[in-house]
């Protein structure tokens, strides 16, 4: 799983079979300082995520689990808008 | 080494579960390669050195949650000490 920011929403009228009614975003995955890693990716959406929204994602055929129905053509699924992260102070004890 | 991350809203797989951002290291504790997302199985803390499976079955083999539980990533262990030879 890792982190992306949300860029914006794919409109696709024709989909392939069990994507009915899927709705498709644009995601930047980042770092856990909000750094992008890689490039601009569509991912479904299963929670409501927004523009600009930091969000983690499944992958490969886990990401088509996340899906209802399941047995779908889907390789990265929002599964969880963040609310925050702890990381670690640099200075150590 | 792991960092808490809070979520509110996610999918219903993710439930009670605590989730951690991971970032991989190597024997010595360096870096290596980025950071991801990963479930909590093994009570791990902040800034814990974890073991963590990243294969989907395996994790639906421990959850023991179903077979659609779309989670790639889980915390297995706490690592107490590593000695590079």
């Amino acid at each position: 799983m890792y982190l992306g920011i949300v860029k914006g929403t794919v409109v696709a009228a024709r989909k392939a079979d069990g994507l009915e009614g899927v709705k498709l975003l644009l995601v930047q995955p980042v770092d856990e300082h909000g750094a992008a890693v890689g490039d601009v990716q569509a991912a479904v959406d299963t929670v409501q995520a927004g523009d600009g929204d930091l969000v983690y994602l499944v992958g490969s055929r886990e990401a088509a689990l996340a899906c209802n129905p399941w047995f779908v053509p889907v390789d990265a699924a929002i599964v969880g808008i963040v609310d925050g992260i702890g990381l670690p102070t640099k200075a150590g004890p | 080494m792991v960092a808490p991350m809070w979520a509110t809203v996610k999918h219903p797989a993710f439930a009670g579960r605590a989730l951690f951002v991971v970032q991989p290291l190597d024997e010595r504790g360096g870096d290596a390669g980025g950071s991801f997302v990963a479930v909590d199985h093994a009570q791990a803390g902040i800034g814990d050195r974890v073991l963590v499976l990243t294969e989907g079955n395996g994790v639906r083999q421990i959850l023991k949650a179903g077979d659609t539980v779309p989670i790639r990533s889980i915390i297995v262990g706490v690592v107490d000490h590593v000695e590079p030879a």
